[in-house]
């Protein structure tokens, strides 16, 4: 698409060259460990990047009374933003209700949204323990763990959500099947 | 809005109509054409000329031109507070050409638009890489860079019609929820060779610096690698706030979620993170409740804006335009039909035709004064042809909420109102 492009590139991959035109460090600075785990937030469905800690739903309880019912609704239904719970049965209907208990397919999802997402107001106010606790207790508003459970970073990958098989990919995209080639 | 006006436009000559049909194009200028038209009717009735308004460091729009976005929510929430909106819409049945202009850009938050210090901005780009890196704006601005003009769409676009169609609604209540304009970034591939990606990452998370630290998983294919851009311009100047300043990444061809605003991180992996916008949002729910997950490509689409819902026309000559568009590379017909998708006319396209960019088209119809239905359907360089709305719903089922392309279709009753209809 344009010349430079390629000088620099030639100057990254052969590594005699690195210090000799010095294009290639002329662009940014070096990220720092400490820094980066500073923002590295994001949790995979394995569960990677889930932090230390644990909440259990009856903390989450009163998190969610003091945080989140104002727009959720005290059970996490019948606020006046995204309803939270219930739903399961409705998805092959004409009135879909999807919340976390009846459309979401992974915890992991539910713990790094919150984390990074919520309070809506006030976004990574909550301690870690705490947005465990939180999780925790939508979990158990869904039904999908009992009312005195606890989560935590090895727990949380291991539930299964029940519409954990709801979703089919788009075939130009399925990740199971996208880099398989070479 | 609909009201009729033909009789303040009664005696007039063919030239004069067409102007009256021009003033009835924009819903909101109707009385203003029609007054307009009446004032003028002979040259002696234009305005003497006289000297105007000093020059000054920021032009505006003509107080006369009346063109605004509308907040909306979602399907059916319309005319609501703009603290309850999460989008607001283009209003193309009031613009011309293929490029929407800078503050009429669709616009899609999900914590609303930060007012970012471009000083205080970074990009940190990690993950398996060799050398994880942190770019201020400065530093992507002294990068090489490329510029090109492409349409950025909401998977949402069109989703007041899945269930049933509101006759009431406009173009821009149906279709505003996509835009053309030119960005000017740094390649992806740029910043890839910079950072020394891993040859085993295969997909990267980007990430917002918005309230919500949007997020999305994308995958590293061929074209996404030698296509996006991390873009620090639009239509010239620096990006606007609600379109991600000071750093946006683009995304030619795919879903508007993906296009990043206010970027601020890239982390290459080799698995999708499975994020709330991939998961909860943006999979299309099927007929048999299963949801279609990963379907990153916007489709092949095309709309009437003109005439298009709530405008009132004339019998006789009227000009038929509109924009069509796809994601899979660039428009190669567009036809009308003016008899309910009975017969179709190849349309004019508006040269040159850009690849994943919106392209005006235009068409002259005769209009003989009876109920009728107008549609379109584009057919893009690949092949992919626009659905009829019949075979669409039997596919996608009614629950889908995005990714709706159907074939839009305008009804047209015998005093020449427009309507939104599903077919
Ligand atoms: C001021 C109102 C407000 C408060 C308080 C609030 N939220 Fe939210 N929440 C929202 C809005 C608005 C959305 C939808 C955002 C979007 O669509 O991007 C949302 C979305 C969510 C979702 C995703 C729903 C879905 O199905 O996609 C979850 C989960 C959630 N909130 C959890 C919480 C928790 C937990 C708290 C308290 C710690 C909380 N929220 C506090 C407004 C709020």
């Amino acid at each position: 698409m344009f010349s430079h492009d390629k000088m620099i590139l030639a100057g990254i991959l052969t590594f005699g060259l690195l210090a000799a035109p010095a294009l290639a460090f002329d662009f940014g600075r070096p990220a720092t460990p400490a820094e980066i785990k500073l923002w590295d937030i994001d949790v995979g469905p394995d569960g990677k990047g889930l932090p230390d800690g644990s909440g259990t739903a009856v903390q989450g309880k009163q998190i969610f009374a003091d945080n989140c019912a104002a727009c959720h609704g005290d059970n996490g239904q019948g606020g006046i933003k995204d309803r939270l719970a219930g739903g399961q049965g409705t998805l092959a209907s004409n009135m879909p209700v999807k919340t976390v208990g009846s459309f979401w397919p992974y915890a992991t999802t539910l713990f790094d949204y919150i984390h990074r997402a919520m309070p809506y107001p006030t976004p990574g106010s909550l301690s870690t323990d705490e947005t465990y606790a939180v999780t925790a207790y939508i979990l158990s508003l869904n039904g999908i763990v009992p009312a005195d459970g606890k989560v935590d970073k090895e727990s949380l990958p291991k539930i299964r959500m029940p519409n954990r098989d709801g979703f089919v990919p788009q075939p130009e995209f399925d990740p199971a099947k996208l880099f398989r080639r070479k | 809005m609909t009201s009729k006006t033909s009789s303040e436009r009664s005696p007039r000559s063919a030239d004069v109509s067409r102007r009256g049909f021009v003033g009835g194009l924009s819903a909101g200028l109707v009385g203003v054409a029609a007054s307009e038209v009446a004032r003028a009717e002979t040259l002696a009735d234009v305005p003497d000329r006289a000297p105007g308004a000093d020059l000054s460091a920021h032009s505006e729009r003509s107080r006369f031109a009346k063109l605004d976005r509308i907040p909306e929510a979602t399907p059916g929430k319309r005319n609501i507070d703009p603290s309850d909106a999460i989008n607001s819409k283009t209003p193309h049945q009031k613009l011309v050409g293929n490029i929407t202009p800078t503050d009429l850009h669709y616009e899609r938050s999900h914590s609303g638009v930060p007012d970012i210090d471009p000083a205080q901005h970074r990009l940190l780009v990690h993950g398996m890489v060799q050398k994880p890196l942190v770019f201020s704006v400065e530093d992507l601005k002294r990068m090489p860079s490329v510029t090109r003009i492409v349409f950025i769409e909401c998977t949402g676009n069109g989703w007041e019609n899945w269930k049933k169609a509101d006759p009431d609604l406009t173009v821009q209540n149906t279709h505003g929820l996509v835009s053309t304009n030119e960005w000017t970034g740094v390649p992806l591939k740029f910043l890839i060779d910079l950072v020394a990606k891993d040859k085993g990452s295969t997909w990267m998370l980007a990430e917002g610096g918005d309230g919500a630290g949007v997020d999305r998983s994308i995958p590293l294919t061929e074209e996404i690698v030698n296509e996006a851009f991390i873009a620090y311009g639009q239509n010239g100047e620096p990006l606007r706030p609600a379109h991600g300043f000071p750093m946006r990444l683009v995304m030619p061809g795919f879903e508007g979620n993906l296009n990043i605003k206010w970027l601020r991180r890239l982390k290459f992996g080799n698995a999708p993170w499975m994020t709330r916008w991939e998961t909860a949002r943006y999979t299309q729910l099927l007929a048999n409740g299963k949801a279609m997950q990963f379907q990153l490509r916007m489709e092949t689409n095309s709309v009437i804006t003109q005439p298009s819902g709530t405008m009132q026309i004339q019998p006789g000559y009227n000009r038929i335009s509109g924009l069509a568009w796809s994601g899979h590379g660039k428009i190669a017909k567009v036809e009308i039909s003016t008899d309910g998708a009975r017969t179709w006319k190849q349309a004019q396209l508006a040269q040159p035709v850009l690849s994943k960019a919106q392209v005006r088209f235009q068409m002259d119809w005769d209009w003989d004064g009876k109920p009728t239905r107008i549609v379109s359907r584009s057919t893009d360089e690949q092949g992919n042809v626009q659905p009829d709305r019949q075979s669409f719903i039997a596919a996608m089922g009614t629950n889908a909420l995005f990714h709706y392309n159907a074939q839009q279709t305008w009804s047209i009753d015998e005093t020449g109102r427009v309507r939104n209809v599903l077919a």
